[in-house]
């Protein structure tokens, strides 16, 4: 299953890449959940992207990395930063998304209270990472995990790392 | 307002961020769920939250928070304030509800903040 | 103070449980984790929350509440709804941020003078 938000085909693969790397993400465990939106914000930051794409960035990451950590076995985030685009892609492996319309809709969680006595799973997730992005796209296969992709546009005035 | 008149009228006790009292803060965003925070608070704002976990402070440093306010008397882990002192985030406590804490910071003229995104910044 | 005094003087929309609006509100409490708000909440509070599903219902009864107002724009969820008017439990709903819908209860509650004249 998929849903998606802007851009639907894949034109974003021929800008180069000014950076581009892979961070693992531990599932099942919340030890070190959002180390890994820490350092891509602090990346982020110092390639002097303007403030609020870092946020913007950060935060999506973040919601991402949450979710990895909440629901799937393991898992991983790429960051890809081109000179018009800040890419940031959440892989897992895991149980994977049954109904993704109905994961989409706010308010609407499988969360355990475990996670929401953390303060997750009200079901605001994937509806902040979806507003948040300017592209935004899910795929999800049921037993083997979920994928998500989200594109946050550069301001023009970004002149490189 | 400043951390510094903050911490004096809720008589809170700082436990991460001696040194950064004179931040002006003028608004703050009271929540328990995160996910809410992420999706609603400016940064720069003053964090009010029941909650204590590490998780408060990694959605502050997304966000950009200025402080955060942990209510009814509530001590973070270890864990969590280790976290805050590395990320550089102002912790207080205070043994005010959320209720009065918020109430008490209004009527001092602190705003509120809705800054909710919208859907339509799709590509067009 | 009186529910209905608080719904009056910050346009609150009542949803359910009209009949409870000259109920007395000793107190405010504020939380959206259901555990808290059993634990430490108390009689005659008015429940100020983002929460909007069924069991905000049997909290609010349980706790004898006076009311709960939902914020920052959400609507109860549809069996919500049924459960707080059949139990006539009254829920009041605003677009205001919660931390300005508390800011404005508290400064009624706390100088029982009336709406804040700031506004």
């Amino acid at each position: 299953m998929a849903a998606w938000k802007g851009l639907t085909t894949n034109v974003l693969s021929h800008e180069p890449a000014l950076y581009e790397n892979s961070f693992p993400v531990e599932g099942g465990t919340y030890e070190n959940a959002g180390h890994v939106s820490s350092q891509i914000k602090a990346l982020l930051k110092g390639m002097k992207i303007s403030k609020e794409v870092v946020r913007r960035a950060a935060l999506v990451t973040y919601e991402s990395e949450i979710n990895i950590c909440s629901y799937a076995r393991s898992g991983k985030i790429v960051l890809r930063v081109t000179p018009e685009h800040v890419t940031i892609e959440a892989i897992d492996e895991g149980q994977g998304i049954v109904d993704i319309e109905l994961a989409m809709q706010e308010g609407y969680s499988t969360a355990t209270d475990r996670i929401r006595e953390m303060g997750f799973g009200a079901g605001m997730g994937l509806c902040n990472i979806k507003n948040f992005s300017d592209f935004f796209r899910i795929t999800s296969e049921i037993g083997k995990g979920t994928h998500l992709k989200m594109v946050i546009r550069i301001d023009k005035d970004f002149d490189g790392i | 307002m400043t951390l510094r008149e903050i911490k004096e009228l809720l008589d809170a006790e700082v436990l991460v961020g001696h040194d950064q009292l004179d931040k002006e803060i003028k608004t703050a965003f009271g929540a328990d769920l995160m996910s809410d925070v992420l999706a609603f608070a400016k940064a720069g704002s003053l964090l009010l939250t029941g909650l204590t976990n590490p998780q408060v402070i990694r959605t502050s440093d997304v966000l950009d928070i200025a402080a955060i306010i942990m209510v009814r008397g509530k001590r973070p882990s270890p864990e969590t304030l280790r976290l805050a002192e590395e990320l550089l985030i102002p912790v207080l406590t205070t043994k005010y509800i959320l209720f009065e804490t918020a109430g008490k910071l209004y009527a001092k003229g602190i705003v509120g903040c809705m800054e909710r995104v919208d859907d339509e910044r799709a590509f067009t | 103070m009186h529910l209905e005094d608080i719904v009056k003087a910050l346009k609150l929309r009542v949803v359910s449980g009209e009949d409870g609006l000259a109920a007395e509100v000793l107190g405010g409490y504020v939380g959206d984790l259901l555990s808290d708000v059993m634990a430490n909440s108390k009689e005659g509070d008015l429940w100020i929350t983002r929460q909007t599903h069924q069991n905000i219902v049997a909290v609010a009864s349980l706790k004898d509440h006076a009311g709960i107002i939902l914020v920052q724009g959400c609507n109860p969820a549809a069996d919500t709804l049924d459960k707080a008017r059949k139990e006539g439990v009254p829920i009041m709903v605003t677009d205001m941020p919660g931390f300005e819908a508390i800011g404005k209860v508290y400064n009624m509650i706390a100088t029982k003078k009336g709406p804040d004249p700031s506004t």
